[in-house]
């Protein structure tokens, strides 16, 4: 187990190398002149000469690169366009806000949607069965910067129940929580709803069944453990929508965490804080990816790796 | 019928699957004993219900089948009439069953000992280190090379013969009366086959057990059964001795089966088969079930279902050949 951990974790190097290529190479795919966009369209030609003698953009492509790779190994992101200030400066008091978000509406998801995904199977075609779909087909339909703006106005300002902007009490953490997290939620729900009815047809439930063993301990047992390996799976890949989104939850609820830097970076063309965000999220989706991997392996003994 | 006590006694069974179409009569009027300590065959083509009937026997069958009448009485119990609890207590503990794929049969996320001492964790109330210590004996009574290693391996690290001694184990962990065998050696190698039936054998005599084994194969029948059941259509068309029954099948169907099989002691120029199909469980013919595909059958066998009728004190036979108001010949031709 050990040495696989150590060898998926070697392989996790060369994608954290294309990451950092791709995010170095994403100031040179923006069309126009970069140093003409960041200093503004209507500069005068000195200020963009000194943005793009700030920025390096008169070296060679590997130099470039090269010194990009070794700020970054010192932990270096770079200088904020906007502010002077350090990229790191700016992501810092922000990183954690939007990892909470993204955690506490990961857990919220998989706790829904396994939940929701065992009981339907359990009573596949039943009422609570139908209700349950209906709901994540709902729920993964509804786009979450809607969803986020319905439960503003039915949960803070008609009911006036929880406050509507602003992260730091657990009332204004509720809302983007669980806006975040229905999406993954409706997915979780329904492959593990479909993982289960496959797994409950196989020949070890009925010897389960055949043992003696109590039809919880079949299903929860037997059953749940080889219906969450192909949900693990989708897990992974909900964290990175998860991330996205924190985007725009984090704009709908006026929370300040790296989604909505990465707006106001944007908006305001700061390339060195859009790189450091967009490799950071990448980092930590290949950081979620990889404890995917060790589970799977954890819940299928089978992985091997080659 | 048997001059042995019955441990099973399977009293006019109807299993039905409720489709869209309709009713599914599986099992449909079973009616068989086992004797105590004595191997019974259930012996039938691909679809004529044994499998169904042996899920019914523990009950273990899934939606939409359902067992709609009949009696199984266990020691002299009908099975049921017993509440989903007290099944629970009997299966894998009082009645075991086996199945015919070894290779899915056994959860692939737990281990091999996990899964042998869950049976006694679950009916003997044990703590897990006593329930590793039993399986780990199970294992070694299965004869399984190197069983302390075999414990804390998953399945897919044995081969299929191991997995069904596995299963074996799993099944007798808690010295089970009666042993329900469901195609055990179909889905092996033949040198495997041998093996399996082998240990079955030598574990019922150790174990004082009574076991049904379910096969399309007459060989087995022929090397493991005391007692036959010949199943087709959901009925059973002959039960005798295993003995009597090679020495002399009564119903055409049986005596059909045995001439079918390619035998070493002749030349042959083409197997003898059965005319006909199967027919669909959707469309049974009337009367006899089958008179469509007998070279016997006269205008009563389409009309009518026979009784399975007792002939002498170990045999019985449906088939209107042994009523008395039958005009024809009473001999099946049988070269065997």
């Amino acid at each position: 187990m050990l040495q696989f951990i150590v060898r998926r974790f070697i392989q996790t190097i060369p994608v954290i190398l294309g990451v950092t290529l791709l995010v170095f190479s994403l100031i040179h795919l923006i069309p126009g002149d970069p140093a003409q966009i960041m200093a503004g369209e209507a500069a005068p030609e000195a200020t963009v000469e000194a943005m793009r003698e700030r920025l390096g953009l008169n070296d060679p492509l590997h130099v470039q690169y090269g010194r990009y790779m070794s700020s970054l190994l010192q932990g270096d992101l770079g200088q904020s366009v906007r502010t002077s200030r350090p990229v790191m400066d700016e992501i810092q008091p922000r990183i954690m806000i939007t990892i909470r978000l993204a955690i506490y509406s990961m857990i919220l998801s998989i706790i829904l949607g396994l939940v929701a995904g065992v009981v339907s199977a359990v009573r596949r075609y039943g009422l609570l069965d139908a209700t349950l779909m209906l709901a994540a087909l709902f729920g993964f339909s509804m786009p979450n910067f809607w969803l986020g703006l319905m439960l503003i106005k039915l949960v803070s300002i008609d009911l006036a129940l929880l406050p509507p902007s602003g992260w730091g009490t657990w009332q204004q953490g509720i809302l983007p929580i669980i806006t975040l997290g229905t999406g993954g939620a409706a997915i979780i729900a329904r492959m593990t709803r479909s993982s289960m009815l496959d797994v409950i047809n196989q020949d070890y439930i009925r010897t389960a069944r055949a043992k003696g063993l109590k039809e919880r301990v079949v299903i929860y047992k037997h059953g749940l453990k080889n219906a969450l390996i192909p949900v693990v799976t989708v897990v992974g890949i909900e964290m990175g929508m998860l991330l996205s989104g924190t985007v725009l939850v984090e704009t709908v609820f006026a929370v300040n965490g790296m989604g909505r830097l990465a707006i106001d970076a944007i908006r305001a063309r700061d390339f060195p804080v859009v790189q450091g965000i967009v490799l950071i999220f990448a980092l930590i989706f290949v950081g979620v990816n990889l404890l995917v991997d060790i589970s799977y392996r954890y819940l299928n003994k089978r992985i091997e790796l080659n | 019928m048997s001059s042995v006590e019955p441990i099973l006694q399977i009293k006019d069974l109807r299993t039905s699957f409720f489709i869209d179409r309709g009713e599914v009569k599986a099992v449909d009027g079973v009616t068989l004993d086992v004797p105590k300590g004595k191997t019974l065959g259930v012996v039938g083509e691909s679809g004529c219900g044994k499998s169904v009937m042996a899920l019914s026997i523990l009950q273990l069958l899934e939606e939409p089948g359902k067992i709609v009448g009949g009696e199984i009485l266990f020691n002299n119990v009908n099975l049921l009439q017993k509440s989903e609890k007290e099944m629970r207590d009997i299966r894998g503990n009082n009645i075991s069953m086996i199945f015919q794929e070894p290779m899915t049969s056994l959860n692939p996320v737990y281990t091999i000992g996990e899964q042998i001492s869950e049976s006694y964790r679950v009916h003997q109330n044990m703590g897990k280190k006593d329930a590793y210590q039993k399986s780990l004996e199970m294992l070694r009574l299965v004869g399984i090379p190197s069983p302390e290693k075999r414990l804390h391996q998953y399945p897919y690290e044995l081969s299929g013969g191991m997995r069904q001694r596995v299963m074996i184990a799993m099944a007798l962990a808690c010295r089970p009366d009666l042993l329900v065998a469901d195609e055990p050696t179909t889905a092996l190698d033949v040198t495997i086959q041998a093996q399996i039936l082998e240990l079955i054998k030598d574990l019922q005599t150790k174990l004082h057990m009574s076991v049904i084994i379910i096969t399309h194969d007459l060989g087995i029948v022929a090397e493991t059964c005391d007692r036959v059941a010949v199943m087709y259509c959901g009925n059973i068309v002959e039960q005798a001795d295993a003995e009597e029954l090679f020495e002399r099948p009564r119903h055409p169907y049986t005596a059909g089966l045995f001439n079918s099989l390619p035998r070493h002691d002749q030349e042959k120029e083409e197997l003898e088969a059965i005319l006909g199909y199967v027919p669909s469980p959707i469309e049974m013919p009337q009367g006899c079930r089958f008179s469509p595909r007998c070279s016997y059958a006269e205008e009563i066998c389409r009309q009518q279902n026979p009784d399975l009728k007792t002939l002498d004190n170990t045999r019985a036979v449906r088939c209107w050949i042994y009523s008395d108001g039958w005009k024809g010949s009473k001999e099946v031709a049988y070269h065997g």
